[in-house]
């Protein structure tokens, strides 16, 4: 859906997504990274569970929502990527206790 | 940068760090001011200088002049005495000014002697069947992670809507060697006949060469299609494909990723929830705060400048900043106001970079069909309820948008009707025979974004505030 542009020459780290690496560059928020990997980062609402993909990208629609690091329902968008973040889509709602 | 707030009070306290909240927050503290600036994203910039301390994207006539002006400022407010809070989120303003304020998961309270909030716009919800499907976003989302990040669409990319930010995306893309399939526009027709008295002050206005520009540039890559007056997303759990209606003509492209754009909106959540009085705008069709010449409110300390204040664009933004900023340093340090630029002279500036906005906002008006939705096009992304939903609760007794939370849930998610709230108000006004005004918006509260209750409880308590809720 999207691919990085050349010019982009920011030092490249490691998160993970889902257990599995992914490259992300310094300064990608975490949403940005998940839609540059080209992987199946779809999330799941929690009303009915049907896929969603980020919308808005500016903190606004809360499509983009994320577990990060343990913490569920994290704003993806707004979080900038660090070395090991372990990223994991969320399947339907916040589950209690993260 | 993320730190917390080095006072308990300050003498300014400015919400948001874009065109207006820079410049606010620059004439504030060059004042002498004590100055706070609060803003939810890692640098600063608002939407329009988005990442402009760190964008990747070097090749400085790809995002444009208009990108690049706002450098001067940011180095402006870096060099200031100004305290600069960056991914600081503010869910709480009441009348008594004490903003709270949540940075790094834990949360503080701080009092201002004035607020000028700065919290810009957002794009207006374009609820269309199958906005919801993954591929669908808004083309401030694709702006956002090109200039954060350079990342520009691959797949087969359809562009549609109206608007000068829509051919703005377009030719950065373009620039940047993305893809671009189509660009559906959906301005109609009658709007070039309305918007005709108002040509004179546009042709004259710097926005009118720029604009022309820019749509040579990429109707000369990629085919336009007007008069649109029906979109559809479709898919199955994933965008496949657009459909159009133009003239009599409909047709179905595949596509994979579909950029929706039809105006912004001011951004009115946390000057609503302070209880900032708001009016529904008949030409730009959205809620506007209530103010006066210097960005005052009916709440006593708070003033908003920018495109909160109704949409304006950058160049007023910043000017409506100093405004709103010159008019605390009256009330606060009349000496140091009198070495300023004066009152009058900012509002000639003012003057000038609003020509030709009554031109766009005629030009642009979004169509009704693309603004009320009907059937099970779904209103409320959050909740998931779609326009029948909502016309059906109608029916059985739901009067406005705050009963129909009762109803149907609607505004009630995480995005607190951010998405849904002008919607809403449209479509229940139309259901009901009365004005968007009539109907009214949803009563917004604190806390505006969501926090944890845990970062709630974490916060500091006084004797006090305990005995207010212990019993015995």
């Amino acid at each position: 859906m999207f691919r990085r542009s050349d010019q982009d020459k920011r030092p490249s780290l490691q998160i993970f997504v889902d257990g599995v690496a992914v490259e992300a560059r310094e300064g990608d928020t975490v949403s940005a990274a998940l839609l540059a990997s080209g992987r199946d980062v779809r999330r799941a609402t929690a009303v009915s569970g049907t896929p969603r993909l980020p919308y808005c990208m500016m903190g606004v629609c809360f499509d983009c929502l994320v577990t990060i690091d343990g913490v569920g329902n994290r704003q993806g968008c707004l979080v900038p990527v660090a070395a090991g973040m372990q990223i994991e889509i969320q399947k339907g709602k916040r589950e209690i206790g993260r | 940068m993320n730190a917390v707030p080095q006072r308990d009070a300050y003498d300014v306290v400015v919400i948001g760090a874009g065109p207006a909240g820079l410049a606010a927050t620059a004439s504030a503290s060059a004042a002498g001011l004590s100055t706070l600036l609060l803003d939810e994203n890692p640098g600063p910039g608002g939407q329009v200088w988005r990442a402009i301390a760190s964008t990747p994207v070097t090749a400085r006539d790809q995002l444009g002049a208009d990108y690049w002006a706002g450098a001067e400022l940011v180095g402006e407010v870096r060099a200031s005495k100004a305290e600069i809070i960056h991914r600081a989120t503010v869910w709480s303003l009441d009348r008594h000014l004490e903003i709270g304020i949540s940075v790094g998961g834990a949360s503080a309270f701080v009092k201002a002697r004035r607020v000028i909030l700065a919290t810009g716009a957002l794009e207006r919800p374009f609820p269309i069947p199958g906005w919801t499907l993954p591929g669908v976003m808004t083309a401030g989302a694709a702006q956002t992670m090109l200039k954060s990040s350079a990342l520009v669409p691959d797949g087969r990319t359809v562009i549609a809507g109206q608007g000068p930010l829509l051919w703005l995306l377009a030719a950065q893309i373009l620039r940047l060697g993305g893809r671009i399939d189509r660009i559906l526009d959906t301005t109609e027709r009658k709007n070039y006949l309305a918007a005709l008295p108002h040509a004179f002050a546009f042709v004259t206005s710097p926005y009118f060469m720029k604009g022309l520009a820019m749509m040579r540039e990429v109707k000369a890559k990629v085919p336009v299609t007007t008069g649109v007056t029906e979109l559809t997303a479709a898919g199955e759990g994933q965008l496949a494909g657009v459909s159009y209606v133009a003239g009599n003509r409909r047709e179905t492209i595949p596509a994979d990723l579909l950029l929706l754009h039809q105006g912004v909106v001011p951004n009115v959540n946390l000057a609503m929830a302070a209880g900032v009085e708001h009016r529904w705008d008949e030409l730009q069709l959205c809620w506007s705060p209530v103010i006066n010449g210097d960005g005052g409110t009916s709440i006593e300390g708070i003033a908003i400048a920018g495109d909160g204040a109704g949409i304006g664009g950058a160049n007023a933004a910043v000017v409506r900043g100093r405004i709103a900023a010159r008019a605390a340093i009256e009330a606060l340090a009349p000496a140091a106001a009198a070495k300023l630029t004066p009152m009058t002279a900012l509002k000639a500036a003012l003057a000038q970079a609003e020509r030709g906005r009554a031109f766009l906002d005629t030009l642009f008006r979004p169509a009704r069909q693309f603004r009320i939705p009907a059937d099970d096009t779904i209103v409320c992304r959050c909740e998931e309820v779609t326009a029948k939903d909502i016309v059906d609760a109608v029916a059985i007794g739901a009067t406005g948008p705050n009963q129909l939370k009762a109803y149907r849930r609607t505004g009630m998610g995480p995005c607190q009707g951010r998405l849904c709230g002008l919607t809403v108000t449209e479509l229940m006004a139309q259901a009901r025979g009365k004005t968007p005004q009539e109907i009214g918006y949803y009563r917004l509260r604190a806390p505006v974004k969501p926090i944890t209750l845990a970062e709630l409880a974490a916060m500091p308590k006084t004797d006090d505030d305990v005995k207010a809720v212990v019993r015995g």
